[in-house]
C-alpha cells in the first residue's frame, strides 16, 4: 500500500476500524473504479480529512436488499467502516428512532448541510394517482423526491428499482413505478447503479469518487458509472470460453452443467447486461461468489428490458457483433465506452485463406532443372540414333 | 507420304462411324439426373435461426471420435479453420461491412454450417473409381468405405461443395467426411448435430418432410411469431420464436440435381460460399459423355482399327520381322 500522509492515525470517528483495514478497503474501491492503486492513497487522505459526508436515504417501493447488501460488503468490521465513512443521517431502516423522531431528524439533517449531502434514493417512485401507493408519514414518496432532491449536493439511486423501476416496474406495473431519474422529470443529474442489489462497491466507489475528485464519474447514457457497467457480463464472464468453444449446459445438473459449460442456454442475460459483477464478484469470499459462478444463469437484474422483463429461461439475444479492438459507431463506444460485442470472435470466414503458391524462387530452380533434364534428354537421344545407324553401318559393311 | 483417294475414303468412313457411335444415339444414352429417394433422410438448416453456437460442431466431434483441429492461427482450442479430415462440420462466419444486423447482406453478418450436402445425384460417387463411396439405397446418405478406396482423391475434385477430405497427416490415409452420423441411424437415432441444436436450426427428417417444413418458413410473414420444430421435423418440441426475412430460395432443392441437406438463409448463398450450381447433376453430365463415348466399345475399336490400319500403310515390308 502506498504511503498515505495524513492517515497514520485514523480520526476518533472511525472507532474500531484499524487503519489497516481502512487502508485495504480505499484499495479495494480505487481498483474497482480501475484506478492505479496510488489513488487508493488519494481515496483515504480525501476520506479520513473529511468530515463524514452526510447522506440522506430515501426509501421508495423498495425490499431494503441494497441497504443489506450495503451492510454486508466486505470484511469483518465492514457495517462500521461503511457506516463511520458516511454519515447516514437519515435511513428508515437503520436509524434508531422512528416515526416522527425520525422524520424530525431528517429535517434538522437537510437543514444544517443544505446543498453538501448526498441523497440516496432506493426503490421505485408510484407515479400512478399522484403517488398515492407509497407514502411515508403521511406524504407520497414522490412529494418527498421533488422536495429534497433541488437541496441535494448529488443523487444516487442505488438499485434497479430506483434506477428505471425494476421489479414494481413490471408488467403490469399497477402503481406506475418509475426510477428516480424519470420521477424528478430529468431534472437532475441522477448516478444510476442498478443492480437487485448492486454491488456495494459499485455504490461505494462512485461515494468515494465524488469526495476524492470533488465531481461525478465517467456516466454512460443511462446515467451508469463507466467503470463498472462499461462491459457486458458476458465478455468478463469465466465461462465465456465454453460459449466460444460452443460446450453448454442444456439442463441444470447435466453433464455440461455439472463440469462449468456455458449457461447461455438455460437463458443466461449476459449477453445483454452490463455489469461487473465477473470482475469484481460478491461478498468478499473468492473465486465463483457471482451468480453465474454458482451454476445460475445471469438473470440480467441491473439491466432495464432484461431483469424483471425477459422471461428467465428465454435465451438472451445476440444482436450486436463488432470485432474487437475496431472502434463500435452505431452505439457508443469512444475509448472504452460500452462494447458491443457477443458472438464468438474465432468464427472461421466463409473462404479460409489459401496457400500462395510457389515462390519465384521454387519455380526457376525447378523449371531450370527441368530445362537440363530435357536438354540431357534430347541429346542422349540423338546421340543414342546415332550410335544405332553407325552400328547399322557397321552391321552393314560387315 | 501424299494420302491417296482410297486411304482418304477410308479413313473418312471410320471417323464418320466414330462419330456418328459418339452423336447420334446421345439423346438415348443421355442419363437424367437421379430421382430422390421416398425414404430419404436428411437436415434442414435455417440460417436465421442459427445463433452460431456451435453445439452441432462440439457434438459431431463426440460422436464421430474426431481429434481437435487447431488450423486457425494462434489457436488453443479446438478451432478449425475449414472441413478437414479431423472437423466433418463447421459454423462459419459471413460479415460485411461494420457486420452489426444479423441475416443481413449488407453490414450484416450470417452463420452458415458447411458439412456434406448428400447429394441426390453426387458427383464423388459417379468420380470414384473403385465404389469406395456409395449412396445408400434406402436412407441416401453418400456412404466411405475404407476397405475400397485406392486414395485416387477424385471425389475432392468431383465434389462441388469442397466436402470429402483426405487424411494428409496419416500413413494409411481415408477420405473423411461427414456420413449423417449413419451409425447413429442404425441404431435408431439420428444425426448428433440435430440433437445437440439448441434453437432448432437444425432439424433432421424425411427430406420430403423437411422440404414441406422449408416452404412453410419461407410462407411466413416476418415479425409473426411462428413455432420451429427442434431436433426432428416431426417433433413435438417447438420453439416459439418471432420469424425474421427469408431469402426466397431453398439451397438444395433443385441445385446440382439436389441435395438431401436443405438450407434457408437470407443473405444469396453464393456469399455465404455455396456454389452456383445447374438443375443438372454434374454426375448426368458427365456419365452421359463417357456413357456416349464408350457405348458397346464401337467408337474405340473403330479409332483403333484406323490407327492400326494407318501404322499398316506407313510401314514397309522390310521393317516387318
Amino acid at each position: 500500500m502506498p504511503k498515505c500522509k495524513n492517515s497514520q492515525t485514523l480520526p476518533s470517528h472511525f472507532g474500531l476500524v484499524s487503519r489497516r483495514d481502512f487502508l485495504k478497503f480505499c484499495g479495494v474501491a480505487a481498483a474497482a473504479m480501475g484506478l492505479p492503486l496510488s489513488m487508493g492513497a488519494k481515496i483515504a487522505e480525501a476520506v479520513a480529512a473529511l468530515k463524514r459526508p452526510p447522506v440522506i436515504w430515501l426509501s421508495g417501493q423498495e425490499c431494503t436488499g441494497c441497504t443489506e447488501t450495503l451492510l454486508r460488503s466486505t470484511h469483518p468490521t465492514v457495517e462500521s467502516l461503511i457506516l463511520d465513512l458516511i454519515s447516514l443521517d437519515y435511513h428508515e431502516a437503520l436509524s434508531t428512532p422512528s416515526g416522527h423522531l425520525a422524520e424530525e431528524a431528517k429535517k434538522k439533517a437537510i437543514a444544517a448541510n443544505k446543498g453538501k449531502f448526498i441523497l440516496v434514493v432506493e426503490g421505485a417512485i408510484p407515479m400512478k394517482d399522484n403517488g398515492i401507493y407509497c407514502q411515508i408519514g403521511g406524504r407520497t414518496m414522490l412529494d418527498i423526491l421533488k422536495e429534497t432532491a433541488p437541496l441535494a449536493m448529488g443523487i444516487v439511486a442505488i438499485g434497479s428499482c430506483a434506477s428505471w423501476g425494476g421489479i414494481p416496474s413490471s408488467g403490469p406495473n399497477p402503481t406506475g413505478a418509475v426510477g428516480a431519474a424519470e420521477a424528478l422529470g430529468g431534472k437532475f443529474k441522477v448516478i444510476n447503479i442498478p443492480g437487485c442489489p448492486p454491488n456495494p462497491y459499485n455504490f461505494l466507489s462512485t461515494v468515494l469518487y465524488i469526495l476524492t475528485f470533488k465531481k461525478l464519474p465517467d456516466l454512460d447514457n443511462q446515467g451508469r458509472p463507466r467503470f463498472a457497467y462499461r462491459r457486458l457480463i458476458h465478455e468478463g464472464c469465466e465461462r465465456r470460453p465454453h460459449f466460444d468453444a460452443g460446450r453448454f449446459a442444456l439442463e441444470y445438473d447435466d453433464e455440461g452443467h455439472r463440469r462449468g459449460w456455458c449457461l447461455y442456454k438455460l437463458g443466461c442475460k449476459g449477453p445483454e447486461t452490463y455489469n461487473n459483477c465477473p470482475a469484481i464478484l460478491f461478498g468478499n469470499v473468492g473465486a465463483r461468489s457471482w451468480p453465474v459462478g454458482t451454476g445460475c444463469p445471469c438473470f440480467g437484474c441491473s439491466e432495464k428490458g432484461v431483469g424483471f422483463t425477459a422471461p428467465i429461461a428465454a435465451q438472451a439475444s445476440l444482436v450486436h457483433f463488432s470485432t474487437t479492438g475496431t472502434p463500435f459507431k452505431g452505439e457508443e463506444r469512444v475509448g472504452g465506452g460500452r462494447l458491443c460485442l457477443t458472438p464468438p470472435q474465432t468464427f472461421p470466414p466463409i473462404h479460409p485463406p489459401e496457400g500462395h503458391g510457389p515462390s519465384a524462387a521454387t519455380v526457376g530452380v525447378l523449371s531450370g532443372l527441368t530445362g537440363v533434364a530435357l536438354g540431357a534428354g534430347a541429346i542422349t537421344a540423338t546421340k543414342l540414333g546415332k550410335k544405332e545407324t553407325e552400328s547399322d553401318d557397321k552391321a552393314g559393311k560387315e | 507420304m501424299g494420302l491417296s483417294r482410297r486411304d482418304f475414303l477410308k479413313v473418312a468412313a471410320g471417323g464418320s462411324l466414330v462419330a456418328a457411335s459418339s452423336f447420334s444415339p446421345a439423346p438415348l444414352l443421355a442419363r437424367e439426373s437421379k430421382a430422390r429417394l421416398p425414404e430419404a433422410v436428411g437436415i434442414l438448416y435455417d440460417a436465421t435461426v442459427c445463433i452460431g453456437c456451435k453445439a452441432c460442431m462440439a457434438a459431431c466431434k463426440e460422436y464421430n471420435h474426431l481429434p481437435p483441429d487447431h488450423s486457425t492461427p494462434g489457436s488453443v482450442w479446438d478451432n478449425p479453420l475449414d472441413l478437414s479430415a479431423k472437423t466433418y462440420n463447421i459454423v462459419k462466419l459471413y460479415k460485411n461491412g461494420t457486420g452489426q444486423t444479423k441475416d443481413q447482406a449488407i453490414n450484416g453478418y450470417s452463420f452458415i454450417r458447411r458439412f456434406c450436402m448428400h447429394c441426390v445425384d453426387p458427383a464423388c460417387v459417379s468420380a470414384c473409381p473403385v465404389s469406395a463411396l456409395t449412396k445408400d439405397s434406402t436412407t441416401g446418405v453418400v456412404k466411405y468405405d475404407k476397405g475400397a478406396c485406392i486414395g485416387c482423391r477424385y471425389c475432392q475434385i468431383a465434389c462441388p461443395y469442397n466436402v470429402p477430405k483426405f487424411q494428409w497427416d496419416q500413413a494409411f490415409p481415408q477420405i473423411k467426411k461427414c456420413q449423417l452420423c449413419d451409425h447413429r441411424i442404425a441404431q435408431g437415432g439420428y444425426s448428433a448435430c440435430c440433437e445437440f441444436c439448441p434453437n432448432g436450426a437444425s432439424i433432421f427428417g424425411n427430406v420430403q418432410d423437411l422440404r414441406k417444413e422449408a416452404r412453410r418458413r419461407l410462407a411466413l410473414k416476418p415479425g409473426e411469431v411462428a413455432h420451429y420444430p427442434l431436433h426432428r421435423v416431426d417433433s413435438q418440441d417447438v420453439r416459439h420464436r418471432i420469424v425474421t426475412p427469408y431469402l426466397n430460395h431453398i439451397f438444395g432443392e433443385r441445385e446440382g440435381g439436389g441435395t438431401q441437406v436443405l438450407m434457408l438463409a437470407n443473405v444469396p448463398f453464393q456469399d455465404l460460399g455455396l456454389p452456383p450450381l445447374p438443375d443438372e447433376s454434374a454426375a448426368s453430365q458427365s456419365e452421359t459423355l463417357m456413357h456416349s463415348l464408350y457405348k458397346g466399345m464401337i467408337a474405340p475399336y473403330v479409332l483403333l482399327g484406323g490407327l492400326f490400319y494407318l501404322v499398316y500403310k506407313n510401314t514397309t515390308k522390310q521393317d516387318l520381322p
